[in-house]
């Protein structure tokens, strides 16, 4: 899963999750049954749990555009400076 | 790091999160119920007085008790726990309070009886101050709900009072 995928499928899951709560809420209520509730939440949470866990292809479509090696090797790794001194002393 | 298993995580915390959040949202909307109950017991027959062998009054009823409950049950209500209770004043207490009888009553359907029966725990009295007394007699009722804060209130009945002698 890609950057803009990670957020997508925060984004989904918390939109879906509050859009199942009011709506069993309101079922809940207007139908006065609070077994109604639990079962409209519950389905709510698996769906949702399948559209946001999984990492479905639709979450990978802004792919990282890593440098080509060729350009890599143009400005090489800056090395870390070992000084000659501290070598002879070790030695 | 945004692993299954993280997404999995996530999900799973803020939807019980907002589950416990519905749970309050439901008892809160048990205050928008405005119950209308209504309960009459009439003593059909005292079936006896006496005063114990230690010195206590004893005395077994006979009611009728009839209720209609019904407006108590919403949406969010598990049972109804109520019970009848004698009520009078004695020189050493200002309240004396002896259960006679209770139910629990598990639906709404049930909610609207009817029922004739003797005092079903015995009503003893603190001494012996029964003979000539009055009291009442009090319909007391828990709403138990399924989420949320317990309701209890009461119907008070009065107007009852003891033969002047034993039998």
């Amino acid at each position: 899963m890609d950057w803009q995928g990670q957020k997508l499928a925060e984004q989904i899951m918390q939109i879906l999750l509050l859009v199942f709560a009011v709506a069993s809420l309101v079922a809940g209520y207007v139908l006065g049954s609070f077994q109604t509730m639990m079962l409209v939440y519950a389905g709510g949470v698996t769906l949702t749990a399948l559209i946001t866990v999984p990492n479905w292809p639709f979450y990978n479509r802004h792919p990282l555009n890593w440098l080509d090696p060729s350009e890599a090797e143009k400005h090489p790794k800056p090395q870390i400076a070992v000084s000659s001194k501290k070598k002879a002393t070790k030695k | 790091m945004h692993s299954f298993g993280y997404r999995l995580n996530g999900l799973l915390t803020f939807s019980v999160t907002i589950l416990a959040i519905m749970c309050a949202i439901a008892s809160l909307s048990d205050n928008l119920n405005t119950p209308s109950p209504s309960a009459e017991i009439q003593v059909m027959n005292i079936n006896w007085f006496q005063k114990q062998p230690q010195g206590n009054d004893e005395v077994s009823l006979t009611m009728n008790i009839s209720a209609d409950l019904q407006t108590l049950f919403t949406w969010n209500t598990k049972q109804l726990f109520i019970f009848v209770a004698a009520e009078y004043e004695t020189p050493k207490n200002s309240l004396n309070q002896v259960s006679l009888w209770d139910a629990i009553i598990p639906a709404k359907e049930h909610a609207k009886f009817w029922i004739h029966t003797s005092n079903k725990y015995r009503f003893v009295d603190q001494g012996n101050n029964l003979r000539g007394k009055e009291f009442n007699l009090t319909l007391h009722w828990h709403v138990m709900p399924k989420t949320g804060k317990m309701f209890a209130d009461k119907i008070v009945l009065t107007g009852y009072s003891f033969p002047e002698e034993y039998r």
